[in-house]
């Protein structure tokens, strides 16, 4: 900072003429980054499809090549908000009816699981009694839990929410309970100095110390939410891109399942990136101690 | 009558059915605005000590009264400078002085009140620089200031200091040293600080209590250190009354309670 002080009267005359030339400069370097960060992916993408292209040209080809998967699904591709009725609408519809079910059950798997979590991570007993529960819990695949709900709620969406709850659910409980227990002692001795109250150790130091380790837990599960509305869908059916898929296959349109492939797959990455952004945004990229 | 006692303490901590005793039977005197420093070497139970006036630690037996008081668990009245600052990294350093003085002076003190209370404890360390930058953006010596402020925001009654400086290279220790000298010349607080350098333990004491090896520790000697202040490290340098202290303090820990 001292440096900069010092500097400035010197440079107070050319630095208009420096100025310009110095966003430019920078331009250039946001620019050449972009290229280097973009131009390797699309490559390795024109390859793929070009290969994928060469092996499903034959006659007798099982599968779409990537040229007739565009032709034949062009009109889903340019009109993604159609609504002809029913199950008939685009395929953002599809993915926003989809995504609506993951927002619900993904925010009470949150907020549950963030509760249990640090009932469960202040308390020794409770860790030991409840830790082997949940890690046979959490290797239960989504769709095993469904035929359970549906039993039990009587009623396809409610137990579409639940399965989405019940596989988000435990990385949250885990990483937010190992979060807590790791919170170092030296912050307990503050808050102990201080004579902070249940909430105010809460809020003051409880949760900003366990966010980087209650981020990766709602990473992993917003990705597993995600994985899992897809297969309940296609059980459940009703308007959601999983459904579609399944719709698709029985109407033997594959180019349209590998469209929504692209679209599944580019939606979970973008669910990823956001949960791991707003982790980064909040912890400010302090890490895990 | 003295401000701070600690009376017949002994601390064995018990791991299963093995109890091992790491101190025994210390007994000080400390009076209002003195500072006291205790040495000893690494392992001896000093920091067991400190914890104890803290109350982040409970006696095994004995006890520590404070100004007529029996300390009962850990309380604002006895704030604590930790070795590794314990800063809160998701806060300012404003925000890290802040969280204590929201707490303790909510009602005594109005909104501007606490922020001028915040910022003068901070310029006492000179951290006014620094007011919002972050724990990992600021040197050692800077996260020590501010554990320093933070502690003196609480307006306690002892300051405790776990050994503050000993993280630090030479030049910060001896700049952080001066201004814990002054800060305590201005305000009279009263304050215990554990360290391991001799030159530090005869500069700022008024008395320095050198403790035996453990296990089963406790006071070897209590050193009256007579040197006039306000104390000048260079005119001290070679003042032959502060070579003479700072030689009883030495030939303790390497002649006479030497670790094997
Ligand atoms: N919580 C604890 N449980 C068991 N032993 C401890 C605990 N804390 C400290 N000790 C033991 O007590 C002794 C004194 O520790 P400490 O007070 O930290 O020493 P010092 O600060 O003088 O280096 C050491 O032998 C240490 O192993
Ligand atoms: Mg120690």
């Amino acid at each position: 900072m001292n440096a900069n002080v010092k500097l400035q009267p010197a440079s107070t005359e050319p630095v208009s003429i420096v100025r310009p030339s110095r966003a430019a400069a920078l331009m250039q370097r946001s620019g050449r980054y972009a290229v280097q960060q973009l131009v390797p992916p699309l490559v390795i993408l024109l390859v793929l499809g070009v290969i994928w292209e060469m092996l499903c040209s034959g006659a007798d080809a099982a599968l779409p090549p990537p040229s007739q998967v565009v032709a034949e699904t062009w009109e889903l591709i340019i009109d993604p908000f159609y609504d002809n009725g029913g199950n008939d609408v685009g395929l953002a519809w599809q993915l926003l009816a989809s995504l609506q079910r993951v927002a619900v059950g993904y925010l009470l798997a949150v907020v549950a699981g963030v509760g249990l979590g640090v009932l469960i991570g202040q308390s020794d007993w409770a860790m030991r009694g409840l830790d082997p529960i949940f890690q046979v819990l959490r290797t239960v695949p989504p769709l095993a839990w469904l035929p359970l709900s549906l039993a039990g709620f009587q009623d396809s969406h409610p137990s579409a929410l639940f399965v989405i709850f019940i596989t988000a659910i435990w990385p949250i409980i885990i990483n937010t309970a190992v979060g807590i227990r790791n919170i170092p002692q030296d912050y307990r001795n503050v808050a102990q100095v201080l004579q902070l109250n249940g909430f105010e150790y809460f809020k003051t130091i409880m949760l900003p110390a366990a966010a980087p380790y209650i981020f990766t837990g709602l990473r992993i599960g917003v990705g597993l939410s995600w994985l899992a509305i897809i297969a309940a869908e296609m059980l459940i059916g009703g308007v959601g891109i999983g459904f579609f898929i399944w719709d698709a296959w029985n109407a033997s349109r594959i180019s349209d399942i590998i469209l929504a492939l692209v679209y599944i797959g580019v939606v979970g990455f973008v669910l990823d990136r956001l949960v791991a952004f707003v982790g980064q945004r909040i912890t400010r990229g302090i890490p895990a101690n | 009558m003295s401000y701070l006692s600690i009376e017949h303490l002994d601390k064995s901590f018990v791991r299963g059915n093995l109890a091992s005793q790491v101190l025994k039977d210390i007994n000080l005197n400390i009076a209002k605005g003195e500072f006291i420093s205790i040495i000893g070497h690494s392992g001896c139970g000093k920091s067991t000590v400190l914890n104890i006036v803290a109350g982040l630690l409970d006696p095994s037996l004995g006890g520590v009264i404070l100004d007529g008081k029996e300390v009962r668990g850990p309380g604002p009245d006895r704030s604590m400078v930790f070795q590794n600052h314990s800063l809160l990294p998701w806060l300012t350093v404003y925000e890290n002085v802040e969280v204590a003085v929201n707490k303790l002076f909510k009602r005594s003190m109005n909104k501007r009140e606490r922020r001028d209370w915040i910022e003068h404890n901070l310029a006492l360390v000179n951290m006014s620089h620094a007011l919002n930058k972050y724990p990992q953006e600021i040197s050692g010596g800077m996260k020590q200031r501010v554990g320093i402020a933070r502690a003196l925001a609480m307006k306690p009654k002892v300051l405790l200091l776990d050994e503050p400086f000993g993280a630090l290279d030479a030049l910060t220790r001896a700049h952080l040293q001066d201004e814990v000298m002054k800060i305590q010349k201005d305000l009279g607080n009263t304050m215990m600080m554990i360290t391991h350098d001799v030159d530090e333990a005869v500069l700022l004491s008024d008395r320095i209590v050198m403790m035996t090896n453990g296990p089963s520790a406790t006071i070897g000697e209590i050193l009256d250190v007579k040197l006039p202040r306000p104390r000048d490290r260079i005119a001290l340098a070679d003042d032959p009354e502060y070579n003479h202290y700072r030689r009883a303090v030495l030939s303790f820990l390497h002649e006479r309670h030497r670790l094997h």
